[in-house]
């Protein structure tokens, strides 16, 4: 699978006014240091409560997935192997070679990981860009679509009450912005 | 006035309940092989989980249809008659077949489940709908989307069973079941393997000006301008360069999506039973969305009252939506 280039963010795409998106990427290699013991704990949480959703995975337990938010100055690496999870941020310059990449603002990724937009609409709207091995793309998209509950506000959860008023804001910022069909 | 049913799709158990919730009078799956047309990575249901979803389904007041609408290769039936084994064990509502053999068999070992005849049988004359009624014991059709209302009306007079029709959705109008364009590229097969464009063979490459082409078994079948709206990775919707033609051009069919919400009541009265909404393979937003959608339209039908259309078109492939030949054959 090839890639031949770094897209840029489409035109349409706008930078929430978010701390993360404000630091920019010279920031990035201290974000991520200091994101990583929190994506740990996230990872661990999903997995722990989520077992199920593993076997949806088949054989890209083990593919590096690029989850690249293109307002933040810096992206995800997932290797979800329930033997060896891998969650971290990582700065642009240093992503890993991926099985498979998706990119998008970082708001819709969080509703794509929640169920609360359609994979395939904002695919054909083309704020959502894949690229790489497209079955890693389906297995992980059908994996997650088929847990109950929504991921966000149980990461939101284990931070309590200022984890709970951190989601609610980036939601409405999220439907300001683009219209969101959150139900 | 006929029931007006409203059948939803499901890939996965999570979809499932949604659908229910949402209002589905009826759900329709398969199971995680090459029984049913949506084989997809990651998608369908185990046994278990499908015995989990019939029990869910029956409490919330809905039926669950049993997809095994794909056509065993010769001399390897033995998927299927698990399968419907299984379904019927576990109390599906219906079997969804396309194979006459598969029909056959169900009818005979099944006598007690509901047969209905897939899109993917491409029955669209009346002759050929009393064929599988009257040889198979048929109590539905899913008709291709190829005929007017006026001709679904005429077919409804001419035929002993109930009539589906797709009101949401894939626009597919190849003779369904006998399409091998992805097997011509990929060597899989739409009909016996249960896979349109596996995602396995499909390639999205952006290039440096923000197009993006996509490819399938390493031949391109589109191109999208960076800010052109796309469509899925099918051969039957790619844009071709021919000799005839100044640019590329849509030579079978285009990337947009059946949406018939504003046909409902014409539907209804030409004695259409159930309405079906394709989608085994979109997300539990998209079922949550288009269910509840059609669930209103629906029981303001049944109410006697216009139906309030909610605007679908963020969901559709290409973000269009066509009426397509139900309002009439020039819809191109």
């Amino acid at each position: 699978m090839s890639e031949p280039d770094t897209p840029a963010a489409s035109p349409a795409i706008t930078l929430p006014a978010t701390g993360l998106a404000r630091l920019g990427a010279r920031a990035a290699p201290l974000v991520c240091l200091l994101l990583q013991p929190l994506l740990g704990r996230i990872v661990g949480q999903v997995a722990s409560r989520h077992p199920e959703l593993f076997d949806r995975l088949g054989e890209h337990r083990t593919t590096d997935y690029v989850i690249d938010p293109l307002d933040l100055p810096f992206a995800l690496h997932l290797r979800p192997d329930p033997r060896a999870l891998v969650l971290r941020a990582v700065p642009r310059d240093r992503e890993p070679v991926a099985g498979a990449t998706i990119r998008g603002r970082f708001l819709l990724l969080l509703q794509l990981v929640d169920a609360q937009e359609d994979g395939d609409a904002v695919f054909f709207s083309r704020d959502l860009t894949v690229t790489g091995n497209t079955e890693a793309v389906v297995r992980l998209r059908n994996a997650l679509d088929d847990m109950d509950g929504s991921l966000a506000e149980e990461t939101a959860a284990m931070f309590g009450a200022p984890g709970r008023a951190v989601l609610a804001q980036l939601r409405r910022r999220y439907e300001d912005q683009a219209g969101g069909t959150l139900a | 006035m006929t029931q007006a049913e409203l059948v939803c799709p499901a890939g996965t158990p999570a979809a499932l309940r949604t659908a229910v919730d949402a209002g589905a009078d009826a759900v329709y799956c398969g199971f995680r092989n090459a029984t049913n047309a949506r084989n997809f990575p990651g998608l369908n249901f185990t046994p278990e989980e499908l015995a989990e979803a019939v029990a869910y389904a029956h409490r919330g007041g809905a039926k669950v249809l049993l997809a095994l609408n794909t056509y065993p290769p010769a001399g390897k039936t033995a998927l299927w008659r698990e399968a419907a084994e299984t379904g019927a064990r576990l109390g599906v509502d219906a079997f969804i077949v396309a194979d006459m053999g598969v029909a056959d068999h169900v009818a005979r070992t099944h006598p007690g489940t509901r047969l209905h005849l897939s899109v993917q049988a491409a029955a669209s004359s009346p002759e050929a709908i009393r064929y599988y009624c009257e040889s198979f014991g048929v109590r539905r059709v899913v008709l291709p989307r190829i005929l007017t209302i006026p001709e679904i009306r005429a077919i409804r007079k001419e035929i002993p069973c109930e009539i589906e029709t797709f009101v949401f959705g894939n626009h597919g109008l190849m003779v369904e079941g006998r399409c091998s364009l992805t097997n011509y590229v990929t060597g899989q097969s739409t009909n016996m393997d249960g896979v349109c464009s596996p995602a396995s063979d499909v390639e999205y490459v952006r290039s440096a000006d923000g197009s993006m082409s996509s490819c399938l078994g390493g031949v391109t079948i589109d191109r999208f301008a960076p800010d052109e709206k796309a469509g899925y990775p099918t051969i039957c919707k790619g844009r071709y360069l021919a000799p005839h033609r100044a640019e590329g051009y849509y030579a079978f069919e285009e990337p947009v999506s059946l949406n018939l919400a504003r046909m409902l009541p014409e539907l209804v009265a030409a004695g259409v039973h159930a309405f079906k909404i394709e989608g085994r393979q979109r997300s539990k937003s998209y079922v949550r969305s288009v269910v509840s959608a059609f669930r209103r339209a629906v029981d303001d039908i049944r109410a006697g009252v216009a139906p309030d259309l909610a605007d679908l078109v963020a969901l559709t492939e290409g973000q269009k939506e066509t009426q397509g030949a139900f309002r009439t054959k020039k819809w191109r």
